[in-house]
């Protein structure tokens, strides 16, 4: 007799059915997609074997969009329409990337976040991070379903630790228009700790110190019993390997003697020198050939040592924030367990040394330093489809990186979640009417760790209606936050005695920069800090204050010394030092102070010659009298 | 609300409502119910079951940072017996015990005005047997003596104490910035 084979209710009754799901590093520079395929996470190549694809989108006239190297190839001859760099301006607006005069793009601002004018028509960085989230997953489709007709389950997506709930929603909503199934956003440095296995058996602190193409993070987290605590973030923006091409270039430039070079030929020199650069990461010395469009012909030696000399200041400056990384988290070299490498710009040796004496050990390095975000995300992936038996599955209980709270009286931030919870998580708190017969109450969510609103960023505003009429004081308004596991935030708020409700989805007023982000991390850390900077900036704006005063009184008394320009000259000087009084950077003023005394200097001294002249003619007229 | 729809902390881990508990198991406990209720095992459900579990692993995040923390733990013993030791406003401290918070104060001080990073490592340890003194004290209270009354005042003391750990750390730390750079 045949025994009928029954499934426990809820089993899955095809138990090897293999679900498909991916891993995808979104990148500033370059973006991959990685699967796991038999147990092991494999990142997936396009059709010339290419596993990076550049993070760049041309957009055209004809409404046509090319992604990645198709991209980069009309980059120079249409920068306009060829956006780069498309992740700085998640989730921002135009005020809150820095340096966005440098960038080549029509941007237009817009509530929340800004948007670019391209040929194509009007782009927000949400659309242009979907035209690279769709190549990845064409790619992915055709490399893993081809003509057998199975269906992608979903998605990981990776957002750097500092990512703020506008930036999170910003790249979940790109996904979403990509037509992916996000299972999960996940930190990049988690995912980096997940691919080196350090989920479930590894317990304590792990650096993770990625260096890019344009970007640098350094990541400590604290792992314990499948919690990834982000302990401390850092980095500098605007330094990657793309900084050590420039010096290679430069030093051949000056070797070679070459002048004003075509933009071809400096494309094409910029290209040989990275080749260079990755070349003596294996080799102690390399020679760098090139025919230049004018019919010179460069044959250069360089050795690894020189190399590295070149760019020694380069890798120190990765070092300080590094530093200042493990004192915000309150830890030492020696409390750090490992330290995970990623990043292609981690290959150099002098990185790794670098870092090696820092952490005084050697870091963890065996798997490719391009790759291994990417292959963290789709073990992560794998492990949500449910492709893994219960028993070797791993938790991963992430926290959120900034406290969330309200605005309150005086501007002032009551903190309702604080950093570093563990997510999901919800807190409810209760807040009351500020006037008799009170009818309304506005509710300003922020996120930050200082405790005014203004050093904070601002995720939402709202309003509850339709609160009864009580005394002050009467009314019981409940306001929770809810916080999911990607770490997305919503708000509702409700009236208890009379039930009215009013809920949102969190969407950003306005941005930060990540400067700023990682500036308000140590901000927390540093309360005491924040008296000395209060008193310095009330000493110079106080000094700001006398040094106009004084100039103005001057120039009133004695005008008649000074040309028509230096007068001038003088007023715009003043005019820029009240302009900074007014702001709190105690820097700027007191350097505007030195400038002010400068362009006064000659006015004072010929004051004093009068002065002097005055004073000697009053004597004399005296002595004459005596 | 799934929030106000509140499970007892203890049942939740399966453990009794005592203040002295094995942190190991407790932490066992959170995870052996997390890795079954966190929304990581539904990314593929029902939008409900997602919901659900969203709130289950709300909850038993709340849960647990409430319990695996003794200050928290034993203000939590004390609101199931009906008693709130933060909103108890009507006793004010013993007067021996707001002269030695102002000693705390006064020795904190002292030791940052002076830059004495050693004193305050002393004040620190010093503090630490304090804090240790008080758990075991209010544990005796509420497991074995069903002195509510007292470890409610005790809980209050607590609260003070962590205080005064907080300014060490803050004293520290700018301690440690001053010379840092």
């Amino acid at each position: 007799m045949a025994l009928l084979q029954i499934a426990e209710p809820g089993e899955s009754t095809a138990p090897h059915e293999h679900r498909l799901a991916i891993g995808i590093d979104l990148g500033t520079t370059n973006s991959l997609v990685a699967t796991v395929r038999n147990g092991i996470a494999v990142v997936l190549n396009d059709h010339d074997g290419h596993s990076l694809l550049p993070s760049v989108v041309a957009y055209t006239k004809t409404g046509d969009v090319k992604v990645g190297f198709g991209a980069q190839a009309v980059q120079s001859r249409d920068p306009k329409n060829t956006i780069v760099s498309v992740k700085r301006f998640m989730g921002r607006g135009i005020k809150d990337v820095a340096h966005i005069e440098n960038c080549p793009y029509d941007f237009v601002d817009a509530p929340g976040m800004l948007k670019i004018r391209t040929a194509a028509g009007m782009k927000s960085p949400v659309e242009v991070s979907a035209e690279i989230l769709k190549a990845l997953r064409s790619l992915a489709e055709e490399a893993l379903i081809g003509n057998s007709g199975g269906k992608l389950v979903g998605a990981v997506v990776t957002v750097p630790a500092y990512f703020d709930d506008a930036q999170r929603q910003a790249t979940k909503d790109a996904a979403r228009l990509a037509g992916l199934n996000v299972l999960r956003l996940l930190n990049e440095p988690t995912a980096a700790a997940i691919a080196y296995g350090l989920d479930n058996a590894a317990e304590g602190v792990y650096a993770i110190y990625d260096l890019g193409g344009g970007t640098f993070d350094i990541s400590v987290l604290r792992l314990s019993r499948g919690v990834f605590e982000v302990l401390a973030t850092n980095g500098d923006a605007a330094l990657g390997g793309d900084d050590f091409d420039h010096r290679l270039y430069c030093w051949v430039v000056e070797k070679a003697g070459l002048s004003l070079l075509s933009p071809g030929d400096t494309s094409a020199l910029l290209v040989k020198v990275r080749e260079t650069k990755e070349f003596l990461s294996a080799h102690t010395e390399a020679r760098i050939t090139a025919a230049l469009s004018g019919g010179q012909t460069i044959d250069l030696a360089v050795t690894q040592l020189e190399f590295w000399e070149m760019t020694r200041n380069l890798v120190a400056k990765t070092l300080a924030p590094t530093r200042k990384a493990m004192r915000d988290a309150g830890l030492t070299a020696q409390d750090v367990k490992g330290v995970v490498m990623v990043g292609g710009a981690t290959r150099m040796p002098h990185v790794q040394q670098a870092v090696a004496e820092l952490f005084r050990q050697a870091p963890l390095n065996n798997l490719d330093p391009d790759k291994v975000v990417a292959l963290g995300a789709a073990m992560q992936a794998n492990v949500l489809a449910g492709n893994r038996s219960r028993e070797d599955e791993w938790l991963l209980l992430d926290v959120i990186p900034l406290s969330l709270g309200i605005e309150t009286m005086g501007g002032l931030v009551e903190r309702i979640i604080p950093r570093n919870s563990t997510i999901p998580v919800a807190r409810a708190q209760e807040f009351t009417t500020f006037r008799d017969g009170q009818t309304a109450m506005s509710v300003h969510v922020v996120q930050g760790d200082r405790d005014l609103v203004s050093d904070c960023r601002s995720l939402a505003r709202f309003e509850l209606r339709g609160i009864p009429p009580m005394t002050a004081g009467a009314a019981r308004i409940r306001v929770t936050f809810q916080v999911d596991a990607d770490g997305l935030l919503s708000v509702s708020a409700r009236e208890a005695t009379s039930g009215v409700e009013a809920s949102v989805t969190v969407k950003p007023s306005y941005g930060l920069t990540d400067d700023q982000i990682t500036q308000m991390l140590k901000d927390s850390y540093e309360h005491a800090r924040d008296d000395v900077h209060a008193r310095a900036l009330r000493e110079q704006q106080v000094e700001a204050e006398r040094m106009s005063e004084a100039t103005q009184a001057a120039l009133r008394e004695d005008a008649d010394l000074l040309g028509l320009e230096e007068a001038e000259t003088i007023m715009a000087e003043l005019e820029t030092l009240k302009r900074l009084a007014a702001g709190t950077d105690h820097r700027a003023i007191k350097l505007q102070i030195d400038a002010v005394n400068r362009v006064t200097e000659p006015f004072a001294t010929r004051r004093m010659d009068r002065s002097v002249r005055r004073a000697l003619a009053g004597r004399s007229v005296a002595s004459i009298g005596s | 609300m799934a929030l106000e729809l509140q499970l007892d902390y203890f049942d939740m881990f399966g453990l009794p409502a005592r203040f002295s508990l094995d942190d190991e198991e407790l932490g066992r406990a959170y995870r052996d119910l997390q890795a079954v209720v966190h929304p990581d095992r539904f990314v593929n459900a029902s939008d409900a079951e997602r919901r659900v579990s969203m709130q289950q692993a709300t909850q038993l995040n709340e849960a647990y940072r409430t319990l695996k923390d003794p200050v928290r733990r034993a203000a939590y013993l004390l609101r199931r017996q009906g008693i709130d030791p933060e909103l108890d406003t009507n006793t004010s401290m013993p007067t021996a015990f707001l002269m030695e918070q102002m000693e705390w104060r006064e020795a904190i001080e002292a030791a940052s005005g002076s830059a004495d990073s050693r004193e305050l490592d002393q004040l620190s340890c010093r503090l630490g047997g304090e804090l240790r003194r008080m758990y075991a004290q209010v544990g005796q209270q509420i497991d074995e003596r069903g002195d509510f009354a007292g470890a409610a005042e005790t809980v209050r003391k607590l609260m003070f104490l962590e205080k005064v750990s907080d300014q060490i750390g803050d004293a520290m730390e700018s301690l440690e910035e001053g010379t840092g750079d």
